[in-house]
């Protein structure tokens, strides 16, 4: 691991593209590598679709079609991928600039060629945390903006995520949906292990209603979290999951909603479920996931 | 789910359709011809290109392909149609549909990788030619008006294509088959047209259980074609999978595609069909129109289906050598031309690996025998080749009066007799040591080698020692682990 080689090394991938939010996940992305002590790398995904532009509807066969096809089609998509491969060697070198403004010296640049969902989980195992933007490229009429992915990305991938909106601030204070399930116990030890909200005010979060119970899983998961050194504060409310926990963010003016993506649990079903895509779009600050 | 349904369906709609409709155009007469050799009326074909297009579409392996009533399969059916009729064909589509189920079940989809480059270019080849020699028998005993008409047909799928704006809009085959067709109408002439070949769809196709008695003696008739007609269906079907990965840059699922041609048959012959696989001419056409998912062979069967059915009173209309003409070409774009100019470049055992394949499939009319006898020569040629990749060195210390032979490379059936060779058991030596231990044992004949080798020293009075025996025979082990361990094969290949 302390090899100079960094083959090992984990970093903060940030996926760039070239949506609106681009500069938010430099930012962002900066932010978490300094905050995390980790290194920063950025990540362009070339998921072009192959399709040709002109059909040929001769539908006659003739001596070598096969060969001179296979020649056609392989110099068309060597073209395309030319100029995507430019396109994205610009949006690297845009967002190498910011980030290096943000103060990260080292930058790792890195193109791939597959859909995001792969792409990612084929950088998994050195990766510490994903930054995403919850937008994605809404100019193409084509199917592949980030933000169309994200609900495949969060189900497949192993690693934090760390779900940025279009505009940077600087993350102060963050808040745990909890639900008291075991899952959420796992959910809440992963916050004490993850370096991701180290130093921040951490909230404590139970939607339902007020009982004993509930209070005792707080403490218990409270107590988990002692390590963190950090000030914490528990809270239960009542009402319809999602727009309590928004109205709880906005009301202690939280910066981060820190979710685990776990088990069937009435925050799972929150976040990744049905409500998920709605969920994605209302969300105005920046959302953790954690795996 | 909802991306791969998109994906799958819904990623390229406006070249699918277009791809669909030429490609469903050169089915018709594709599945006319090839009802015509296998000896029954050419709705049964129809019937089965529309069958097994749709089913494929949704259950197959690879998107984009187009499968239907083949050539390959046809030639397979042909005495079993002559000497049984139709229903025992029919019964035998659904017993090839079963054995390709259990195929893909079985993943034997994966054996494809035995199968190697030669012996495709040969089973491509020699298709080729079958198609184009079942052509032969419209072309004998026929007057010059059926030359004149197929010589023609040809000019126009050939040179249509060449008109500017049009040639690239309008399929050409099409446009030979609706030209020749209007001038034999117009002008009257007295040559064979499809109505004279059999039976053409009327209706929408119904359920039919094949009319044959369930018994064990059906059972016998049909089991050899079936078998045959698996085999053979999904040969072709991967082959031409592997071609459209190729020309796509996308990858597909095999065994997939065998539970699916399974299917498909089932499908077909409960309908009325006859069996049928991937093709190879007509996937290559769909890829060409820009067709690349399951839409595109969705569109190819069910415009299939509705060109029939509307142009039914034409379709009979058609001279037979428009479709003779189409067939033609279809052929000459399924040969691979280039294996004809790589004939010198490659080595000789390749060549007639490939030879090989193309003459026992034309002399057989059966590909399956052709790729077997290909698969066994590639494999035999190889394990030749291998062979070679075995020495033994020796060295002498004369102060111990040793003899020390070691043993490099691989020891099997085909270099154990090299490796025996290599000892001089004449040699008069106090010791001998034999070491193994760069040296891979791939079977018992190996082993055998090496008593025979220790028991002819001892023979001759010499005390034998084999070294670093457990390392070299660590190989054969059937299915010895190292397949997943990049330290083990490392291991192995550096000689432990």
């Amino acid at each position: 691991m302390n090899q100079k080689g960094e083959a090992n090394m984990l970093r903060v991938v940030a996926c760039i593209d070239g949506s609106r939010a681009a500069p938010a996940v430099c930012d962002y992305a900066a932010w978490a590598s300094r905050h995390m002590e980790t290194p920063l790398m950025l990540l362009h995904v070339l998921d072009e679709e192959r399709y040709p532009a002109e059909p040929d509807l001769a539908g006659s066969i003739g001596l070598g079609s096969r060969e001179h096809l296979l020649d056609e089609l392989a110099d068309l998509d060597r073209q395309r991928s030319k100029l995507a491969l430019e396109h994205g060697h610009h949006m690297l070198d845009e967002a190498e600039a910011r980030v290096q403004k943000a103060g990260i010296a080292e930058v790792v640049k890195r193109q791939r060629h597959d859909n995001l969902t792969d792409s990612l989980l084929a950088l998994e195992k050195e990766t510490r945390l994903f930054v995403m933007g919850l937008h994605g490229e809404s100019s193409s009429d084509r199917d592949i903006h980030i933000g169309s992915q994200l609900e495949t990305v969060i189900r497949s991938v192993h690693r934090p995520i760390l779900l940025v909106p279009d505009e940077f601030t600087q993350p102060k204070s963050a808040m745990l949906a909890f639900d008291g399930s075991e899952t959420a116990f796992k959910g809440v030890e992963m916050v004490a292990a993850s370096p991701v909200l180290k130093g921040m005010p951490l909230h404590l979060v139970m939607v339902g209603a007020d009982t004993a119970d509930r209070w005792e899983q707080l403490r218990k998961a409270e107590k988990m979290l002692a390590g963190l050194d950090v000030e914490i504060t528990l809270a239960i409310r009542a009402g319809d999951v999602e727009p309590t926990l928004h109205a709880y963010q906005d009301e202690h003016d939280i910066d981060m909603l820190v979710m685990g993506a776990y088990g069937h649990s009435r925050i799972r079903q929150f976040l990744v479920g049905s409500t998920t895509t709605t969920m994605l779009k209302t969300a105005k600050k920046p959302l953790v996931i954690l795996r | 789910m909802i991306n791969a349904l998109k994906q799958n369906w819904f990623s390229n709609i406006r070249g699918d359709l277009l791809a669909g409709i030429v490609v469903a155009l050169a089915l018709i007469p594709e599945a006319i011809a090839f009802s015509i050799i296998a000896g029954v009326d050419p709705k049964v074909g129809l019937y089965a290109s529309f069958c097994i297009a749709v089913i494929i579409a949704f259950v197959g392996g690879r998107p984009g392909m187009i499968s239907a009533a083949t050539g390959a399969m046809a030639l397979l059916m042909v005495t079993l149609v002559k000497e049984h009729g139709l229903q025992y064909l029919l019964a035998a589509t659904l017993l090839t549909g079963v054995i390709q189920i259990a195929a893909g079940y079985l993943k034997l989809g994966g054996l494809m990788r035995f199968v190697s480059r030669s012996v495709v270019t040969g089973f491509v080849n020699a298709l080729a030619i079958l198609i184009f020699m079942a052509q032969l028998p419209e072309l004998t005993n026929v007057t010059w008006h059926v030359y004149a008409m197929t010589a023609a047909g040809l000019g126009i799928i050939y040179l249509f294509p060449l008109v500017p704006v049009v040639g690239k809009l309008i399929p050409s085959p099409l446009v030979c088959i609706v030209g020749l067709t209007a001038v034999a109408m117009i002008v009257g002439l007295d040559i064979r047209t499809v109505g004279d070949m059999g039976e053409l769809p009327d209706t929408l196709p119904i359920f039919l259980w094949p009319d044959v008695p369930l018994t064990l003696e059906t059972l016998m008739i049909i089991l050899p074609y079936s078998l045959g007609l698996a085999v053979v269906g999904l040969l072709e079907s991967l082959m031409t999978a592997t071609i459209v990965d190729d020309l796509t840059d996308t990858t597909s699922d095999r065994n997939r595609e065998c539970k699916g041609q399974g299917i498909a048959n089932i499908g077909s012959g409960l309908l009325g069909g006859m069996a049928g696989c991937a093709m190879i001419g007509q996937s290559i056409i769909n890829v060409k129109s820009g067709g690349r998912t399951r839409l595109s062979t969705l569109t190819a069967g069910v415009f299939l289906l509705i060109l029939v059915l509307v142009l039914d009173k034409w379709l009979v209309q058609i001279p037979m050598a428009a479709l003779v003409a189409v067939m033609i070409m279809v052929s000459i774009g399924t040969f691979s031309w280039d294996s004809i100019r790589n004939l010198r470049e490659h080595p000789l055992s390749t060549n007639i690996v490939m030879l090989v394949t193309v003459i026992v499939v034309v002399a057989t009319h059966n590909l399956a025998f052709g790729v077997l006898a290909g698969v066994l020569l590639a494999a035999l040629f190889f394990a030749n080749k291998v062979g070679h990749y075995m020495l033994v060195t020796s060295e002498l210390d004369e102060q111990t009066d040793t003899r020390r032979y070691t043993v490099v490379g691989q020891v099997f059936f085909s270099s154990s007799e090299k490796f025996l060779e290599s000892f001089d058991f004449k040699e008069a030596v106090d010791n001998v040591v034999i070491d193994l231990s760069r040296a891979h044992f791939w079977d018992i004949t190996a082993v055998g080698a090496l008593d025979k080798a220790v028991i002819k020293f001892r023979r001759e009075g010499a005390d034998v020692e084999v070294i670093g025996l457990n390392e070299a025979s660590a190989t054969i082990v059937d299915r010895f682990g190292v397949h997943d361990k990049p330290e083990a094969v490392d291991q192995l290949m550096g000689g432990h």
